[in-house]
């Protein structure tokens, strides 16, 4: 006899469990995280690298960095003298919750204001894994096509922030910026984007007031929680 | 390319179901899949297949649900389905529109032979 057995739960339900933990734990701490996702070589390490350069050396920041292979990007991110971890994933195109969890183990969450993850490069799957975020924040360089959007809406929708970086490439390149913007607003109509050319240090101050804005919001929520 | 991890988190659901239903055979288990939740159908598909070939599972098959992109109106609580990207509501032509579904990625029921 057939029987239909109602199971009603995310197929990420493990990874769900997990991030929900983090969050908990980001929120008790204070501290303030986001993932940055974009295609690989958009310019993630580069726009961290600038944006750790542009912190306060008293700010309590962190990084996780991920990749499949190599410690490159955390041994470029390590010379700002803050806290680094590389998480090399060994194939897997996307970080889990799991995989964060286990590299905060020997970083006590209540010395850490802001936790910074760089995701695989990957536009993809990096969407479907919650980490725990305050909010993802999605890359588009504009050697890549002003579609991008369009052809991967699922972290367009799912970011709060796009950053079109490289911008002083923008002469070299059949890139409509106009359409670009156009495209991440017809995805995701609330979303917000920031222009910058970390290289040339254009734009960074957008993208560092958003930061700081963002953050406050997370902590102010916070606090309410706390009075109630 | 994470269809493969999709496909071993839903082994793993079947294995904690067939733990407690040890005389069951999995025909089938039942997904809900949105249109903005980045997965391929057939990747699926096909890393289910791969990987239950060797387990009592090679036999279940997955019965997928596709659930399109829908709004809300803010406005006029008109709930529509997107097509190519217009959220603007079709009645009052508001732009505050919240997505409603889409973003699935569920198991909805599994099927047994008992």
């Amino acid at each position: 006899m057939s029987t239909r057995v109602p199971v009603e739960k995310k197929v990420l339900n493990e990874n769900q469990i997990l991030a929900n933990e983090l969050r908990e734990r980001f929120r008790e701490n204070g501290v303030f995280c986001l993932n940055l996702i974009s295609s690989p070589g958009s310019g993630k390490t580069t726009l961290l690298e600038k944006t750790l350069e542009r912190l306060p050396r008293d700010t309590r920041v962190a990084v996780l960095t991920g990749d499949i292979q190599t410690e490159n990007d955390a041994n470029r991110l390590k010379r700002s003298g803050f806290p680094v971890k590389q998480i090399t994933t060994g194939g897997t195109c996307h970080l889990d919750a799991r995989m964060i969890q286990k590299h905060l183990e020997d970083w006590p969450l209540e010395d850490i204001d802001i936790l910074l993850i760089e995701n695989v490069g990957n536009l993809v799957c990096p969407s479907s894994y919650d980490l725990g975020e305050a909010a993802k924040v999605v890359l588009l360089s504009v050697t890549e096509g002003e579609d991008k959007p369009l052809k991967y809406p699922s972290i367009f929708f799912k970011s709060e922030l796009v950053v079109i970086t490289k911008l002083d490439l923008l002469p070299y390149v059949p890139f409509d910026l106009a359409k670009a913007r156009e495209n991440c607003l017809r995805v995701h109509p609330e979303v917000e984007i920031v222009e910058v050319a970390a290289t040339k240090d254009a734009g960074m101050d957008q993208w560092m007031n958003w930061l700081r804005k963002r953050k406050e919001t997370m902590l102010k929520g916070r606090r309410a929680v706390l009075v109630n | 390319m994470h269809e493969l991890s999709i496909a071993v988190s839903i082994l793993d659901a079947v294995e904690a179901q067939a733990v407690r239903r040890p005389e069951a055979r999995f025909s089938k288990v039942g997904l809900r899949i949105g249109e903005l939740s980045g997965i391929d159908v057939d990747a699926l598909n096909f890393s289910w297949q791969a990987i239950t070939m060797d387990t009592d599972f090679r036999a279940t098959a997955l019965e997928v649900e596709f659930c399109p992109r829908r709004h809300r109106c803010g406005k006029c609580g008109q709930e529509f389905e997107v097509h190519d990207y217009e959220t603007d509501c079709p009645s009052c032509k508001n732009m505050a529109t919240t997505c409603i579904s889409g973003e699935e990625l569920d198991i909805a029921f599994m099927e047994v032979e008992e």
